[in-house]
């Protein structure tokens, strides 16, 4: 049945079938059915390879630009002990991973020029920068974008969506591929939340008809005690894998 | 425009199918496109005429199929076609289902000169 449909059921070892078409007998019709970005899930896939040998779960955070992802960043390392690295991905500069490395948090940046996401063989080249030995999480920041990104496996464990007070909760329903991927979803600058119409209800109501299974939390900076559940949920993920990767082994 | 990258890689794909299949040229390239991939089907067709220009793929023909989602649902066991982006299956409205199509972006056929 998978082979002639290419559903989410099939599994990868397809064998090309061939038809010579009896009318024309110089055309071929090769049926395949591969994924597109096939060569990237696989390199995906070795990414993960390398966190695991670490006992590392990694995250993939995303958003529109200026949701608050590096802003994050630099104020867990106040809220956790677990340790993180951070590989960067922004179109120009390395301003982001600065900031991090100025609060004492190992970061690598990636330029990645004109494309609008990271993917597998960009992070696979900025993990072989990261020492991972010491890690027990590290974070992915993704390119500023709700689009791009979300089609792209880049070898982590969890993908975080952020959205920002600011940006308005109509967000989920015009960008409903990144959210429907998203394993946690962060409502961002609580702090200013009565400033906005931002409804989290309504933003709720929509994840549920995308993404009923994801996990919601509401954070600020400005009010460090928001970010504890977000470290427990880290924390668990993290223990999660390792229990995961310990019945394998 | 993850577009052109999503073409990049579709173009390597027919190349290397086409090189196993002594293809002289490549006349016809069908895809499958998810509602649900993240993938603009008008860009997508623009890039690859964009980016087919000088390969195998010069003349092919390139014909996108828009996949609605296809749910199967736990609870009631049936499963629906859903072409508004909504998990919620049609039949009972419950939530507990699951996507088996329309999420991807798949290659399925080539059609070729040997
Ligand atoms: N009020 C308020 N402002 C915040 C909060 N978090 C971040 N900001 C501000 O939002 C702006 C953008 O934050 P960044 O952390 O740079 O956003 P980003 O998602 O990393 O942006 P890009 O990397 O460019 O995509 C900065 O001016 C932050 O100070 C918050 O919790 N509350
Ligand atoms: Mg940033
Ligand atoms: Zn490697
Ligand atoms: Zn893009
Ligand atoms: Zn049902």
């Amino acid at each position: 049945m998978c082979q002639d449909c290419g559903c989410s059921m099939t599994h990868d070892h397809h064998h090309d079938s061939l038809h010579t078409n009896p009318q024309l007998n110089d055309k071929k019709t090769l049926s395949v059915i591969h994924k597109i970005l096939d060569k990237n899930d696989v390199e995906a896939q070795h990414n993960r390879d390398h966190f695991e040998k670490n006992g590392i779960c990694a995250f993939n955070l995303m958003s529109s630009p200026g949701s608050g992802k590096t802003t994050l960043l630099e104020h867990l390392v106040d809220q956790t002990d677990m340790k993180y690295a951070v590989i960067e991905g922004d179109l120009e500069t390395s301003r982001d991973a600065d900031r991090l490395i100025a609060k004492g948090i190992n970061a690598y940046q990636i330029q990645t020029g004109s494309a609008c996401h990271l993917d597998a063989f960009m992070v696979h080249g900025a993990l072989h920068h990261v020492e991972l030995e010491p890690l027990d999480i590290c974070f992915v920041e993704n390119v500023g974008n709700l689009v791009c990104p979300a089609s792209y496996d880049v070898g982590t464990h969890k993908n975080i969506v952020l959205l920002s007070i600011p940006e308005g909760d109509d967000k989920i329903e015009k960008y409903p591929v990144m959210f429907r991927r998203a394993d946690l979803v962060l409502i961002t600058k609580s702090d200013l939340q009565q400033h906005f119409d931002f409804s989290v209800e309504s933003a709720k109501a929509q994840l549920a008809k995308l993404n009923p299974d994801v996990q919601v939390m509401s954070i600020s900076v400005k009010e460090p005690q928001s970010l504890q559940p977000l470290v427990d949920w880290l924390a668990t993920q993290q223990a999660g894998l390792k229990q995961q990767l310990a019945e394998q082994a | 425009m993850h577009e052109y990258s999503i073409v990049t890689a579709l173009i390597e794909q027919c190349e290397t199918l086409g090189a196993e299949n002594q293809a002289k040229a490549i006349t016809r390239v069908e895809v499958k496109i998810g509602m649900l991939s993240g993938v603009e089907p008008a860009l997508l067709s623009q890039a690859f005429e964009t980016f087919k220009l000088d390969g195998i793929c010069a003349n092919a023909q390139f014909n996108m199929q828009i996949q609605p989602l296809v749910l199967q649902c736990h609870q009631c066991g049936q499963t629906s076609e859903q072409t508004e982006r909504t998990i919620i299956c049609s039949h009972c409205q419950s939530n507990n289902t699951q996507i088996i199509d329309g999420e991807d972006m798949m290659l399925m056929q080539l059609e070729m000169d040997t």
